[in-house]
């Protein structure tokens, strides 16, 4: 179940990561990989920082220390048109509220992105059709997306972040706001399709039973990674070193995100 | 599980041959823990004695047991109180936790890592039974979501007790 991280390429790094909004450190020294394919979960309680991680990894926000990499390249002297960009074409994302444009049907807005990214339009919508069979809800293209129910918009959500075969996915608090039933049935969706095609899923999430679906699982603390994974020896895990105990200040992630 | 009560409840769908009844047994309930067949024989013959089940005559053939057992009323009664009632909740775990934390703050030993460690442990089997419920037919799939519930709730008691082990520790030594 645990991916070997050491024959696959590295396609996010982040090395001794800190983030600070204001006077508040939300993320200290965060040192992680995560290799090509796999399937990476960050746990954490509300205001630990998780999402700052998830926000740094994607190149949303810069660190204010340390570096992030994606497929070797440095994020941080990128400049925001290039990360824009990147964003765009390597990287898809859900969110606990799919973001999705309401008045657009779904077939749209699966197909939005493709068309940013200059795709013909009837490949576009050919392909927005594609995901949405996957993702079982191809019946709903033309419906408008302000009248589908949570767990339908948020099929949609993955049926956009996908449809573009991004390297990595971003998913943060995927089914936060859906039903044990239906969230299951999002991460299975999500996470099987994401093998299937390859891509790197980084979930970030307070629920044991979603994190459950990644192939690895970390912790974040206080602004501090400790990883949840027994490593099977010392030696296989060279970011598993827990960080040094944490002091007083509080992280809030959440509150700045 | 209670053996007795469970073939008694299989009983209840139609009249049936031990063999039968243990073949379902194993498949619904057994979970790699099969039913000897003795024990069948012996709690069906107990059930008899106890008017909950009926057995009918030996019919002719092969094999130890040729009888068709049948449920009684008082059984069926039996089967609907049973289950109707509640199942005792049991903190199983929660007791072996609660020890080992409390002696490890006792006894100035790292409480926060064993629940590390602990959680650790708990996530990887989260990680196993999802997998189960990803490729099992629909029965694996409800006993793997009864363990995961509870495996969550470990979990979230694991969470607030690290939270809380500064308290703890203080209460321990105050003692």
């Amino acid at each position: 179940m645990n991916s070997p991280a050491v024959t696959r390429g590295r396609m996010i790094e982040t090395r001794h990561v800190a983030k600070n909004f204001g006077q508040t450190s939300a993320l200290r020294d965060a040192s992680l990989c995560v290799a090509e394919g796999e399937i990476l979960a960050v746990m954490g309680p509300s205001g630990s920082g998780k999402s700052t991680l998830l926000h740094c990894m994607a190149g949303i926000y810069t660190p204010d220390q340390g570096e992030v990499l994606f497929d070797g390249q440095l994020l941080n002297t990128m400049t925001e048109a290039d990360r824009t960009r990147l964003r765009r074409t390597a990287f898809g994302f859900v969110f606990q509220f799919g973001q999705l444009v309401p008045e657009l049907t779904t077939a749209d807005n699966v197909a939005l992105p493709l068309l940013l990214n200059r795709t013909k339009r009837k490949v576009a919508y050919k392909t927005a059709g594609t995901w949405l069979d996957r993702l079982g809800i191809g019946d709903k293209g033309d419906r408008r997306t302000g009248e589908l129910s949570g767990g339908e918009a948020q099929r949609v959500a993955v049926a956009r972040a996908l449809a573009l075969a991004p390297k990595v996915i971003f998913a943060d608090e995927p089914t936060g706001s859906l039903d044990t039933l239906t969230g299951e049935k999002v991460m299975d969706l999500m996470t099987g399709l994401a093998r299937e095609q390859g891509s790197t899923v980084v979930i970030v999430t307070h629920d044991a039973r979603v994190a459950a679906y990644a192939d690895r699982v970390v912790m974040v603390r206080d602004g501090l990674l400790a990883i949840a994974d027994l490593p099977v020896s010392p030696a296989d895990a060279p970011y598993g070193a827990p960080s040094p105990a944490a002091t007083s200040a509080s992280a809030t992630a959440r509150g700045a995100s | 599980m209670s053996v007795p009560l469970t073939l008694l409840g299989l009983l209840e769908r139609e009249p049936s041959h031990g063999y039968d009844l243990k073949r379902d047994y194993d498949a619904f309930f057994g979970r790699g823990k099969q039913l000897p067949f003795g024990q069948v024989y012996a709690t069906l013959g107990r059930l008899a004695r106890d008017g909950q089940v009926t057995a009918g005559d030996a019919e002719p053939g092969d094999g130890p047991d040729r009888k068709r057992y049948a449920i009684t009323d008082i059984g069926r009664h039996v089967v609907d109180t049973w289950l109707a009632e509640p199942v005792e909740p049991e903190p199983h775990l929660q007791t072996v936790l609660f020890a080992k934390v409390t002696l490890a703050l006792m006894l100035g030993k790292p409480a926060a890592a064993y629940l590390d460690t602990q959680r650790a442990a708990h996530i990887r089997r989260m990680q196993e039974l999802t997998e189960i419920k990803r490729t099992g037919p629909l029965v694996d799939t409800l006993l793997a979501d009864h363990a995961l519930f509870h495996l969550e709730a470990d979990l979230r008691w694991i969470d607030l007790t690290s939270a809380r082990l500064a308290d703890l520790a203080e209460a321990v030594r105050n003692r």
